[in-house]
């Protein structure tokens, strides 16, 4: 499986965000997106993820599912967890393991993440950190072999940090693919580095 | 298939759930109703005539103002951007989202209309006429209305400007609601013309509404 | 000072656990009294038996009012002296008072249907009464959006005071407007103008109303506050668990 990208550009708001991008990610590698604010870095995830329009260039994934697109062989890890207040955590990770797809990953989500003791409670009472770490639930709760990750380590403490190192240590092992936008390091040694921002 | 029933049944949840619960929208009608007499006066026999098109009324701004947030919701906590990424298409999703508001906003307004129909010096059977015409007509205007509730999420405006876009595409379905309830009223002659012609509108409003909001979804989503 | 002593939830609950027993038979009590006394009553030489609905129409009319009176008594507690229960004595009360309300204006429909001809009519008593109704159902509706009680309960009482206004309105509408519900016969300056065999069954009707508005009142505020207790072990239970230091 290979993500590739050629010549891409991106316009968002009437404004270029970046362009002439190329880059390429392997089954196993993990790639990590580095620039200053407003470089682009969360509109490269949307547009590989189908949600902005490539204005010009080329993104394409050989190997993987011929039959799906990509963005249904993606997961996407944005700056908002998707969960709603008032329904439990439980409710929230079991709505989206049935809405996102049949192939079914960990039963035991929650657990992983340590948030079993809360499942019954009202997302709404969860901390930031926590919300994150249920949006990580679903990461592996539904099995998608690209992950989109979107600042991942935000709100995290440093034990939950490590355990999210461990999950994409083990998704990019299984063969997935890791695309992610940060500032600075999040935890995987064997990431490449893709700076915007820099001159072409 | 189980996916669009998680969805509606997440919906139906959260409505029930938030706010002012699937009453609110029952008790702003009611407010509309009870604003009328102090706007028009008591005369009984005045407020009987106009009675369906205060109803429908009531019901129109009901259900648009309620639908405000059902996708600006799902767009501002990134629910949306999943929505897309998933294998069921947007229509269907926009669909079943759509119905389960109706279930929590236009049938319980359909359903109360007998009863608020008497503030109205309405009699039984014109009441029943009213309430038949506004179960089969609201999901036209829920429908109707995705293709705003779409709109507000992708030029972020919200407020009125959204509704003021939707209400002359409901025109047609007011005209057609409030002309099968007078016609009821008048005799059972000419009530299954227009009442026809409303159903048929809905069912329309079904493919229209959802593909376009779709479609405004899709265009729009940054 | 025991009125400063029931600010104190803990006591409260104490104190409602023992009174509420005796509360509810006194209610039980006081309505056999009241229907038996309805029922024996003399019927309207006009109208007949039907009449016998203004035993439970008068009293649910005079709760509807004075619940919300209450209810702007609470709203000062909140506001002013910010008592700690005041709040759960004020959103404790909506529901009863608005039953009491569509109590009110259920049976006078009923009754005005043989005694005017009609099941509605937009006077100024029965809008007042019916704009009342919708106020209750206002509060709920704010009640139940707003997750911060307290956030919740100073709003809800300015919404109460605003709304009080409302009352010396619905009191005097018969006297100020035109209208078809008749004039007051019993709350009023010169005394009361009813026969003395039909104003004691009203009058202990409405104490069996006043009554079961206590036990209800009561009752639901002992359930406000062990739900308030059971929101804020969530909120701890979610605090303390493990990571949640993130």
């Amino acid at each position: 499986m290979r993500l590739e990208a050629s010549d891409l550009a991106c316009i968002r708001g009437g404004r270029e965000v970046f362009s002439r991008l190329g880059f390429a990610v392997a089954g196993g590698e993990a790639l990590v997106v580095t620039g200053r604010n407003g470089a682009g870095k969360s509109s490269l995830l949307r547009m590989i993820a189908g949600l902005v329009q490539v204005a010009a260039g080329k993104l394409a994934l050989t190997g993987g599912n011929y039959e799906l697109p990509l963005a249904e062989q993606a997961h996407y890890l944005g700056h908002q967890d998707a969960l709603k207040p008032s329904l439990s955590v439980q409710e929230n990770l079991d709505f989206w393991v049935r809405y996102l797809g049949t192939s079914a990953g960990t039963p035991d989500a929650l657990t992983t993440v340590g948030l079993h003791r809360v499942a019954g409670l009202p997302a709404g009472y969860l901390s930031a950190g926590q919300r994150r770490r249920l949006s990580i639930a679903r990461l592996i709760a539904v099995k998608r072999p690209i992950w989109l990750l979107d600042e991942p380590t935000s709100a995290l403490d440093s034990a939950a940090q490590q355990r999210l190192a461990d999950l994409m240590r083990s998704h990019l092992a299984g063969g997935g693919m890791i695309v992610a936008a940060a500032h600075g390091a999040i935890g995987l040694e064997t990431a490449r580095e893709l700076s915007l921002g820099a001159a072409a | 298939m189980t996916a669009l029933s998680a969805l509606f049944v997440r919906d139906l949840k959260l409505a029930v759930r938030v706010g002012g619960g699937a009453g609110i929208g029952v008790l702003f009608f009611l407010i509309v109703i009870v604003l009328t007499p102090f706007a028009i006066g008591p005369d009984l026999v005045l407020l009987a005539r106009i009675g369906p098109a205060i109803l429908w009324l009531g019901a129109l701004l009901a259900s648009l103002l309620t639908l405000e947030r059902l996708l600006t919701a799902d767009a501002e906590d990134g629910s949306l951007d999943l929505i897309l990424m998933s294998g069921t298409p947007l229509e269907l999703a926009v669909a079943a989202k759509a119905m389960a508001h109706w279930l929590t906003t236009g049938l319980p307004l359909a359903i109360a209309t007998p009863l608020f129909a008497l503030f109205m010096n309405l009699d039984p059977q014109a009441s029943l006429a009213i309430a038949l015409t506004l179960l089969v007509g609201t999901p036209a205007l829920t429908f109707i209305g995705l293709l705003g509730a779409a709109l507000s999420v992708t030029l972020r405006r919200g407020g009125l400007l959204l509704t003021v876009l939707v209400l002359p595409l409901t025109v047609p379905v007011l005209i057609f609601g409030v002309a099968a309830s007078n016609a009821a009223m008048a005799g059972p002659m000419s009530f299954g013309t227009p009442f026809t012609i409303l159903c048929a509108m809905t069912l329309v409003s079904f493919v229209v509404g959802t593909f376009a909001a779709a479609a405004a979804l899709r265009h729009g989503i940054e | 000072m025991p009125f400063l002593d029931l600010a104190n939830p803990t006591r409260f609950l104490s104190l409602v656990q023992r009174v509420l027993p005796w509360l509810s038979g006194a209610t039980v009590l006081a309505f056999a009294a009241g229907l038996w006394l309805a029922a024996t009553a003399p019927d309207d030489y006009q109208h007949g038996a039907v009449v016998k609905i203004m035993f439970v129409h008068v009293p649910a009319a005079w709760l509807a009012m004075g619940t919300w009176t209450l209810m702007s008594i609470a709203a000062l507690g909140t506001l002013v002296w910010r008592h700690p229960l005041a709040d759960v004595a004020a959103k404790a009360a909506i529901p009863v008072g608005a039953a009491f309300t569509l109590l009110c204006l259920i049976t006078g429909s009923l009754w005005g249907r043989p005694m005017w001809g009609t099941y509605w009519v937009w006077d100024a008593r029965l809008t007042s009464v019916l704009i009342l109704f919708l106020m209750y159902l206002g509060l709920m509706a704010l009640w139940r959006t707003v997750d911060d009680p307290s956030r919740a309960g100073r709003a809800a009482a300015i919404l109460t005071l605003v709304g009080a206004v409302n009352l010396p309105i619905i009191k005097f509408s018969v006297d100020w407007w035109n209208t078809l519900h008749q004039p007051a016969s019993v709350l009023r300056v010169g005394g009361p103008t009813i026969h003395s065999s039909l104003l004691a069954p009203l009058l202990t009707m409405a104490l069996a109303y006043v009554l079961l508005f206590v036990t209800l009142h009561l009752a639901a505020m002992r359930n406000e506050i062990l739900r308030r207790r059971v929101r804020t072990l969530m909120l701890m239970q979610a605090q303390s668990a493990p990571g949640s230091a993130s």
